[in-house]
């Protein structure tokens, strides 16, 4: 059993890959917190209170979420909409939701617009330009999702969570796998019941 | 979208039942059949809904390239054509594989060798080809005789790499193996390896599952990175900013990548670990004397140990199936209370033994030998002296031996 925990950064110049630290994807069913295995319900509440919590909490929907490619995309596209109209009703006006894509996975020099889109090649400049301090990925390819949450725990402070449609993300600090529209639309839910019972503390932040 | 639940129990054109993998390889019935590994191949690929299967001839995986292209004569593989080169096929493997293919191929020796450039590749742009290497020497002067150094040089590509020891092994693995290599959280390629002539052209009896039945169609949409995205990296791996810029942005998007390709190797730990029934199998680990082996250095190992039995000493085994993922864990488990551990292996360098020495405490207790190499035959009996001379036990003198 390994002592690793997969927690908010900066954690290294080079951050290991959480895998090859002894953390293990969840199976059906479960998700994972810190890369320690939990059952999803306890998630869906730790999600919701890390996104109400944060000053600036963020969605980044990938390429499998922004076109309408089959119909469960699209239905999954109108579930992140919902989730961040949901966000944006729950926070404070001292709190910023924000929706950046991240579109294709093309490496654009000498830099992205970080107001505009975020890029699994440099996310962390997204994550400084914006002051984000919690992130949702869904809808982007594993690979690069990887790659994107393990230069954020290299570099930032960011807490980061996946919302994975396959096994889920060790390099994320929390991860839900088999990802639908109705997980999505729980989340929004989840965060609705807690609205008000967790604070937003800006002095934390 | 295809989605492989959707096919369960419907047919292909050739008749063949998609099958639940778990079912076909556990619980559908097996018919004992006298093959050869060549033969063994075939019959594994007849049932492995492959799309594209791509040849170039090389001793001894020749037959096998040969036999199946019988297959794609009788309408069991999608496409199937002989490369240009070794170098060529493994390339070709990777476009038919960014297509979304399930893609197969074989190789060996030199022909591998030739064509390693493409095995980082492959597992950097995560597609899960498979392929055969029935190893031989790769040195000058030329051998074709059984070596298993080659393996030696794939144990750092990002490949999975597993060692079989029998036909057996080699017809349930090549099945099950691409369970492993397509799940979305590993994605990699498979180096399925053997020591060739020994296990490629020798009859053994194997129990087939029923042809009738085959594998779920690979389902590309799982895939963790797009498919055939020329714009995008892997397949723009040329282009100049991603590769050619002189900056930390740059170096750590690739170190990233790096440890992400290792991370799905070790995702890897948990379907091989179901598929195969773990990376390692041992009988009598409880001894004080151990031999540890890989490939057919196993069944030498077997026969060492029944002569030694009649001797009235107790040695154990360690069959390591896995080499990527490295069963490290497994071994160290396995080896806690032997006081000396043999690794008799097909090569000049002793890679297996490295490997132990760099994963248990204690590594004065393995002994790396015995070796042979060039082709040559390991008798049980230099198992048995080595073992015999390394605990001060009188044995005879096989050097000797006749004259």
């Amino acid at each position: 059993m390994t002592q690793y925990r997969v927690l908010p950064g900066p954690e290294h110049f080079l951050p290991p890959a959480a895998a090859s630290m002894g953390i293990r994807l969840p199976n059906p069913g479960e998700a994972h917190i810190n890369g320690v295995i939990v059952p999803e319900e306890q998630a869906y509440e730790e999600a919701a209170r890390q996104f109400l919590m944060a000053k600036v909490p963020t969605i980044f929907p990938g390429p499998l979420v922004l076109w309408a490619w089959n119909e469960k995309a699209a239905k999954k596209a109108t579930a992140i909409r919902h989730l961040y109209e949901t966000i944006k009703e729950c926070v404070t006006p001292q709190q910023q939701a924000m929706l950046i894509p991240m579109p294709d996975y093309r490496p654009k020099y000498p830099k992205i617009n970080p107001e505009v889109e975020i890029n699994p090649n440099h996310p962390n400049l997204t994550i400084w330009h914006n002051k984000i301090d919690a992130c949702m990925f869904v809808g982007v390819h594993c690979h690069q999702a990887n790659l994107s949450l393990k230069i954020i725990r290299g570099g930032t402070s960011c807490y980061t969570i996946a919302m994975c449609a396959q096994a889920g993300h060790e390099d994320a600090m929390m991860s839900f796998r088999d990802a639908t529209a109705e997980k999505i639309m729980k989340l929004a839910d989840t965060i609705k019941r807690l609205k008000g019972s967790v604070k937003f503390d800006p002095k934390k932040r | 979208m295809a989605e492989n639940k959707s096919v369960i129990g419907t047919k292909n054109k050739k008749g063949q039942t998609y099958t639940d993998t778990w079912q076909l390889m556990n619980e559908a019935p097996r018919t004992p059949s006298f093959y050869t590994g060549s033969e063994v191949i075939k019959e594994a690929l007849r049932r492995a809904s492959c799309d594209v299967m791509i040849a170039y001839p090389i001793t001894p995986q020749s037959e096998a390239a040969a036999l199946i292209g019988e297959l794609f004569a009788e309408g069991y593989i999608g496409d199937y054509f002989r490369g240009e080169s070794e170098f060529a096929v493994m390339s070709q493997c990777a476009g038919a594989a960014f297509g979304g293919a399930r893609v197969f191929t074989t190789t060996a020796g030199p022909g591998t060798m030739r064509a390693m450039e493409n095995f980082p590749m492959w597992a950097g742009a995560r597609l899960p080809i498979q392929m055969i290497v029935t190893c031989r020497g790769i040195n000058s002067p030329l051998s074709i005789q059984p070596d298993t150094l080659e393996i030696a040089y794939l144990l750092n590509t990002g490949m999975l790499v597993w060692h079989a020891e029998t036909a057996q092994d080699f017809f349930d693995w090549i099945l099950k193996g691409y369970m492993v290599s397509e799940e979305p959280d590993v994605h990699l390629p498979l180096a399925l390896c053997c020591d060739g002539f020994f296990v490629t052209h020798t009859k053994d009896v194997v129990n087939l599952t029923p042809a009738d039945m085959c594998l779920p169609p690979y389902d590309p949409y799982r895939s963790p990175v797009p498919c055939m995205d020329m714009e995008c990296p892997p397949v723009r791996m040329m282009r100049d900013p991603f590769i050619m810029k002189s900056n930390y942005i740059s170096y750590a998007t690739h170190a990233s990548w790096q440890q992400e390709v290792w991370a799905a190797v070790e995702r890897s730990r948990k379907h091989t670990i179901k598929w195969l029934n773990g990376l390692i199998e041992t009988e009598n680990a409880d001894a004080d004397v151990l031999i540890v082996a890989s490939g057919t250095a196993v069944s030498q190992g077997r026969e060492a140990i029944r002569l030694l039995e009649d001797e009235g000493m107790r040695v154990g085994l360690v069959k390591v199936k896995a080499l990527r993922p490295w069963p490290g864990e497994e071994i160290r488990e396995a080896t806690k209370n032997a006081k000396h551990i043999f690794v008799p292996e097909f090569n000049v360098t002793g890679w297996l033994a490295k490997e132990i020495k760099a994963s248990i405490p204690n590594s004065e207790r393995v002994h790396a030998g015995p070796r042979v190499c060039g082709g040559m035959t390991m008798p049980p009996e230099i198992i048995v002296q080595e073992i015999k001379t390394a605990l001060g036990m009188k044995s005879m003198s096989l050097a000797g031996r006749g004259s």
